[in-house]
């Protein structure tokens, strides 16, 4: 861990270096260890130690962006060098919103020592006793257990300064027989709120109930969505909800902002702060993170904001500013796509699955959807497959497991329809966030084809 | 550099590994992105670490660190042997390597013109020139253009004794028009979606492109889009164009083709493989006009290089003969554990090269390098001529398949209905669906070499923690017949 103090000397180092007009560093921390194991054994079990800054100079308004993980004086400079070469040459943004003045940020707690340090010795610990069981049970068990301390600071010419430092952990795994699977997650900011043996368990029990599935014909059926289904509709409502992607016209949110277009039933958020998430108080351009109503009782809200789209739309920013480039992500990915939710919840309701199921005179339970993507982005409309537990729900009870189907789906119209909502909601790690959703039970969803198995 | 692989090759076997690597990874990547008049990002990014990877105990490890520094290679060595001790805790079979694979060579990616040093103003000229043309064309709501220049310098070494520097540099660009009107998003891209086509060389690839001379034609496209008719429904013959055959071929054969999938490693994630060993040499995959490689030796794919990330040499295997499935793509562990499932020599196993790592900071795991639809014998004119009914399709806009690689989904940005040999009639949100070997099996033709050429995918994704691959694509239009093309309701 490198810690405020030496996050705080690497941005003092370019702010003093940089003759920009504006300067801006974010700098990012990452010790990640994660254990993947697979057939009832650990095959891979990795460790990274990495830190890098991302620089943003402005020249008036012309702007340059550079990234280092060197972060030697040196390299740093070099960085400086390189971003301010790239702004010179850089055509006037008009749209550049300059860079903020110091604000207050209140701090949140999210980190934990026991996550911290946690060893490889805990993580084969609690994965081999995931796959004892599996092995036991006769089911083979896969998954990945990770374990995270991650270190923001944000720093700026103006005197802004922020840091934030926070623990993670998160397992997916699946457990698998000769012709079935079932799935379970979890991720939170202590490892002790993830009950490593306890999901596994539930993945090798679905596992177990799933075996001889029957071919189902595709058709529109009642379903059950389990937790993690709705993950997944939570995700892509969630990333459309940007404020350029709404302004481009490309999101199920343009021109239907106060409109009732989902049940009432239906709120859906974004907040950096819930400690119940995984919190992250402040954007990466320093600016504290508000809670937002993508959806309020059905009715649409506003988008999320960074600064730069706040100023173009007469908006003020949200704290939703992605980094620039994300250099400790392999997609390299970063602002380009405009400010995005990082902490989306969907509100609980006061259903169980089992009485959600209890309500099903004829139709299906999922447990999750794999490999979905957007068909037309106006309404939401969604492909993918279910994966890894889906039943046919028979007067009220769950009856037989069936092989996987193909969807092709407005998760828009979805929302629309919603009849019972869950009481507890599952957690999800989205890259920097947390993701958190209930099961849905909804009168009608599309099975537009079906897979072998 | 051998300071540095010496001594964390040493630390590692002081500490009890039987075998041990290390690469380390110096990375620059340039992005530039414009939309709609303005620049987006400029951007120079620079990433240098090492990765150790070991076997102790009969079990892997990896450790990695962008501090080079003697302290933190011998701290990061012994953490990489420490990983390995617990994962031999939840171990099975002990990892076998097979016999020795030792080079020391260097290889370099050839190019005429050194895209890091074309003056950036000449790379926005260009893409600010692509993005006015395509906002002059009415309807255009967002324009976008990308180029991106990357160059890795990787040093590998192991304590079988191989030395292999490599310096792999590619270049990517590609630009993007969007239409919009009250209901819909209308989007075409050139030459491929996913913002760019990308290979490896020079800056001469994104010359041939000729982003300003293709920026009318498309923002043209996506706003008659928005008017087209809508793709049928109906069972039909297929005609995919090359990008989009690119991504067919990535999805169906590339993914399902990697051993590590079909031994369950990836289950957790994306999923395992239909392709299961006992179809090895008698499974019918295709038809027999179906024959695809993994090639690693391609100029100019985005999957060539001279070694993988476990040092073995650059390759070309097949994978798919005249419709029969004889191949995978491996590595040097999974090569061995399927000639001891067959029953055959362990000690003449041989990895066909295809470990790959991200980055410094990730194992390598088996990627596509080059899957290859080999050229048919077709002309493209002749293909069209040749077809009766049915439907042209271009340019991936949507991708899904199911965990076992089975039943597809996709989606394309453009299609034209094809009547009595001729493309008569735009159509927009075109979909077709199938199962992979029937698919494949129905597939009766695929145009000449005159057609062919390798596209780039860069943005593979696979592994946990997450590894995006840079993968190439060798094809040539072809026909399908039979195929459903739009959504049942």
């Amino acid at each position: 861990m490198f810690g405020e103090k030496r996050l705080r000397g690497i941005a003092e180092r370019v702010l003093a270096v940089s003759e920009a007009d504006e300067t801006e560093v974010v700098v990012f921390g990452l010790e990640e260890r994660l254990t993947r194991f697979a057939n009832n054994a650990i095959h891979q079990n990795v460790a990274e130690t990495n830190a890098a800054a991302v620089i943003r100079v402005a020249l008036g308004r012309r702007v340059g962006v550079a990234t280092t993980n060197d972060l030697s004086d040196v390299g740093l400079e070099r960085a400086v060098e390189r971003a301010t070469a790239a702004a010179r040459l850089s055509p006037e943004d008009p749209d550049y919103p300059g860079l903020p003045e110091p604000t207050s940020v209140g701090p949140v707690e999210a980190f934990d020592e026991r996550t911290a340090g946690y060893t490889p010795a805990d993580r084969a610990r609690d994965v081999g006793a995931v796959c004892r069981r599996a092995e036991e049970r006769g089911v083979i068990a896969s998954g990945a257990f990770r374990t995270a301390v991650h270190e923001f600071a944000v720093a700026n010419s103006h005197g802004l300064f922020a840091y934030h430092p926070t623990t993670v952990a998160d397992l997916t795994t699946v457990a698998m027989t000769e012709d079935s699977a079932g799935y379970a997650a979890g991720a939170a900011w202590k490892v002790e709120e993830v009950d490593v043996v306890g999901l596994g368990m539930e993945a090798i029990e679905r596992a177990l109930r799933g075996r001889n599935p029957q071919p189902l014909k595709p058709g529109v059926y009642p379903v059950v969505l389990g937790p993690h289904a709705v993950a997944d509709i939570v995700a892509f409502i969630t990333q459309m909800a940007g404020a350029m992607l709404v302004a481009e016209g490309r999101s199920w949110m343009t021109g239907r902002q106060g409109e009732r277009l989902m049940s009432s039933g239906v709120s859906i958020w974004d907040d950096g702060r819930d400690p119940g998430g995984w919190p992250l108080p402040f954007d990466f351009e320093g600016m504290p993170r508000q809670r937002v109503d993508i959806v309020r009782e059905g009715v649409v809200g506003e988008p999320v904001y960074d600064r730069r789209w706040a100023r173009k739309e007469g908006k003020a920013s949200t704290g939703h500013a992605l980094p620039l480039l994300n250099p400790l992500s392999p997609w390299l990915s970063g602002g380009a796509a405009g400010p995005l939710p990082l902490h989306p919840v969907m509100g609980p309701g006061e259903h169980t699955v089992e009485e959600m199921v209890a309500s099903v005179s004829r139709g299906l339970y999922v447990t999750r959807f794999h490999y979905t993507r957007v068909v037309h982005p106006r309404d939401a409309v969604i492909t993918g497959m279910t994966r890894d537990g889906t039943f046919l729900i028979e007067d009220g009870e769950i009856t037989t497991p069936v092989k996987n189907l193909r969807f092709t789906q407005s998760y828009v119209e979805a929302l629309a329809e919603v009849e019972m909502v869950g009481c507890d909601l599952c957690r999800v790690r989205t890259g920097l966030g947390i993701l958190r959703a209930p099961a849905l039970k909804l009168p009608a969803f599309h099975f537009t084809g079906a897979t072998t198995f | 550099m051998r300071e540095w692989t010496d001594l964390a090759l040493d630390t590692a076997r002081a500490r009890g590994a039987t075998y041990a690597d290390i690469r380390i990874v110096h990375r620059r990547v340039q992005q530039i992105s414009v939309r709609d008049g303005a620049v987006n990002l400029l951007a120079e990014h620079e990433t240098v670490g090492f990765g150790v990877r070991v076997i102790a105990d009969g079990a892997w490890g990896f450790a990695s660190s962008s501090r080079l520094t003697r302290e933190e290679v011998q701290r990061v060595a012994a953490e990489a042997v420490a990983i390995a001790r617990a994962s031999a805790a939840v171990g099975k079979e002990p990892v076998d390597l097979g016999p020795p694979e030792v080079y020391v060579d260097t290889y370099r990616t050839p190019f005429e013109i050194d895209p890091f040093e074309v003056p950036l103003e000449e790379k926005l000229a260009l893409l600010l020139a692509a993005d006015e043309a395509m906002r002059r064309v009415k309807g255009i709501r967002v324009a976008r253009g990308n180029l991106v220049a990357q160059r890795d310098r990787k040093t590998f070494a192991s304590t079988e004794g191989s030395f292999i520097e490599q310096e792999i540099t590619e270049v990517g660009g590609g630009i993007v028009a969007y239409a919009v009107d009250e209901t819909e998003v209308q989007q075409r891209s050139y030459p491929n979606s996913f913002g760019r086509d990308q290979r490896t060389g020079g800056w001469e690839i994104v010359q041939a492109m000729d982003l300003p001379g293709n920026a009318e034609r498309i923002a043209s496209e996506a706003v008659a889009l928005l008017t087209a008719d809508p793709c049928p429904c109906e069972v039909t013959t297929l005609i995919l164009g090359p990008t989009q055959l690119a991504l067919q071929v990535h999805e169906s054969c590339g993914h399902p083709t990697e051993l590590d999938r079909v031994f369950g490693s990836e289950a957790a994630y994306a999923g395992t493989s239909f392709l299961t060993p006992d179809k090895l040499g008698t499974f019918r995959y295709g038809s027999p006009v179906v024959n695809l490689t993994a090639d690693a030796t391609v100029p100019g794919g985005l999957g060539t290089f001279g070694y993988d990330d476990e040092g073995v040499p650059a390759r070309r295997v097949p994978l798919v003969r005249e419709g029969i499935f004889v191949g995978y793509l491996t590595s040097r562990e999974t090569a061995v554990r399927l000639a001891k499932m067959r029953g055959e020599d362990p000690a003449k196993a041989r990895s066909g090269g295809a470990m790959r790592a991200s980055g410094w900071n990730r194992i390598p795991l088996i990627r596509m390098t080059n899957i290859n639809l080999e050229p048919g014998e077709w002309t493209f004119e002749d293909l069209i001529a040749d077809t009766e009914h049915g439907i042209y399709m271009e340019t991936n806009r949507s991708w899904s398949i199911d965990d076992k690689r089975l039943n597809f989904q996709f989606g394309t940005e453009i299609a034209y209905e094809i009547k009595r040999g001729r493309m008569v009639r735009l159509l927009k949100n075109a979909i077709y669906t199938g199962i992979t070997p029937e698919f494949w099996g129905s597939c009766d033709a695929v145009c000449n070499a005159d057609h062919w050429r390798v596209w780039g995918t860069p943005n593979c994704g696979k592994g946990q923690p997450g590894q995006v691959a840079h993968v190439g694509h060798g094809v040539a239009p072809a026909r399908f017949r039979n195929v459903q093309v739009g959504v049942k309701k």
